[in-house]
């Protein structure tokens, strides 16, 4: 199996290269210290499989997962099994090896890697089964009456005390939940939460200042803290 | 206060004494500047960032054998996330000792 080990730090591409030169099935092609560069080498080259560390700055494990075109095997390397949990809702994750990764665990994930296939379906890209959620709208409880809503229309939702302001293309609607409950069925690739009383549909952004966007006619303030995501999240020339 | 060693680094190596070379030239080289990273991120007062270093030398510390010291580190990110300074004292003697060690391997 052609490799590639994707990890900002060193150390940890040492060891998994050690531990690879010890399998005659494997070949490790390349190593990158950012997802990024791995990005531009996976659109020219076929890799069967990628050691892949899912927390790195600026652009992680998770984000560069997401951003596959056709993904292969890949098995994460983490020193924290709560990272890895995220990415397992992906069918090509083999395995996750914790740091400091241990021989005879190395040997076991590629073991399943050598049995793990890969169907047509799985090799799809993230964008194209993300938009099956994207096609999905889901109904609100209001005054007894339960309304459709169309996911994508959305541009905007915000917390007022136990209510949320649902504002869509054509409507707004108030309903009795809360920010958690609808983030939880919003698609992550078209929502995000920029401040802890907004929600907004990434899409319908029109412009973005230091500590706001403007979104339809509504300022909305972005935290400090989810400033870098919101940036990461937009396709800037 | 738990002695670093090499315990892993020789497991890994098994007995090869290059990769065992090489793996400490990592370690000697790549620590300070990780240690030097994560002072000038304190500097700047950022969270995230101070809390990215300190995960990176996470996986020194426990390479290095130190497996008390790891859960400190553990708990320092952990605070950080908090936007807590809380067991920063004790992770810096964690790299205190690690800079000693490393000038004796």
């Amino acid at each position: 199996m052609n490799c590639i080990i994707i990890d900002d730090e060193k150390m940890a591409r040492v060891i998994l290269k050690t531990l690879c030169n010890e399998v005659k099935s494997l070949n490790v092609i390349e190593e990158f210290s950012s997802a990024i560069q791995a990005m531009k080498f996976l659109n020219e080259t076929k890799v069967d499989l990628i050691f892949l560390d899912i927390h790195m700055p600026d652009f992680n494990g998770l984000d560069f997962i997401r951003s596959l075109k056709s993904p292969p095997k890949i098995i994460l390397t983490t020193s924290d099994p709560k990272f890895a949990i995220e990415a397992f809702e992906y069918d090509f994750i083999v395995d996750y090896l914790l740091k400091p990764i241990e021989s005879g665990r190395f040997q076991k994930a590629i073991q399943k890697a050598e049995k793990f296939t890969i169907t047509a379906e799985e090799a799809k890209p993230i964008e194209q089964s993300l938009k099956k959620e994207i096609d999905n709208d889901f109904y609100v409880n209001i005054d007894r009456r339960l309304i459709k809503i169309d996911l994508p229309s959305i541009y905007l939702v915000e917390a007022k005390g136990d209510y949320i302001k649902i504002k869509t293309e054509e409507k707004e609607y108030t309903v009795h939940s809360t920010l958690k409950k609808i983030e939880d069925k919003l698609p992550d690739s078209l929502f995000l939460k920029i401040h802890r009383s907004y929600i907004i549909n990434i899409k319908k952004i029109i412009d973005i200042e230091d500590n706001s966007v403007l979104i339809k006619r509504d300022v909305i303030p972005v935290s400090r803290s989810k400033r870098p995501e919101l940036m990461k999240r937009l396709d800037l020339l | 206060m738990e002695k670093p060693n090499l315990e892993y680094v020789n497991q890994l190596a098994r007995g090869d004494e290059s990769i065992k070379n090489e793996l400490i030239h990592v370690i000697k080289t790549e620590f300070p500047e990780e240690k030097k990273d994560y002072y000038d991120s304190l500097k700047q007062n950022g969270f995230k960032k101070i809390e990215e270093n300190v995960h990176r030398i996470k996986h020194k510390i426990s390479i290095l054998g130190l497996e008390k010291s790891y859960k400190i580190a553990n708990e320092f990110e952990h605070n950080l996330r908090e936007h807590s300074f809380e067991r920063q004292k004790d992770f810096e003697k964690i790299l205190t000792a690690i800079t000693n060690y490393i000038e004796t391997i």
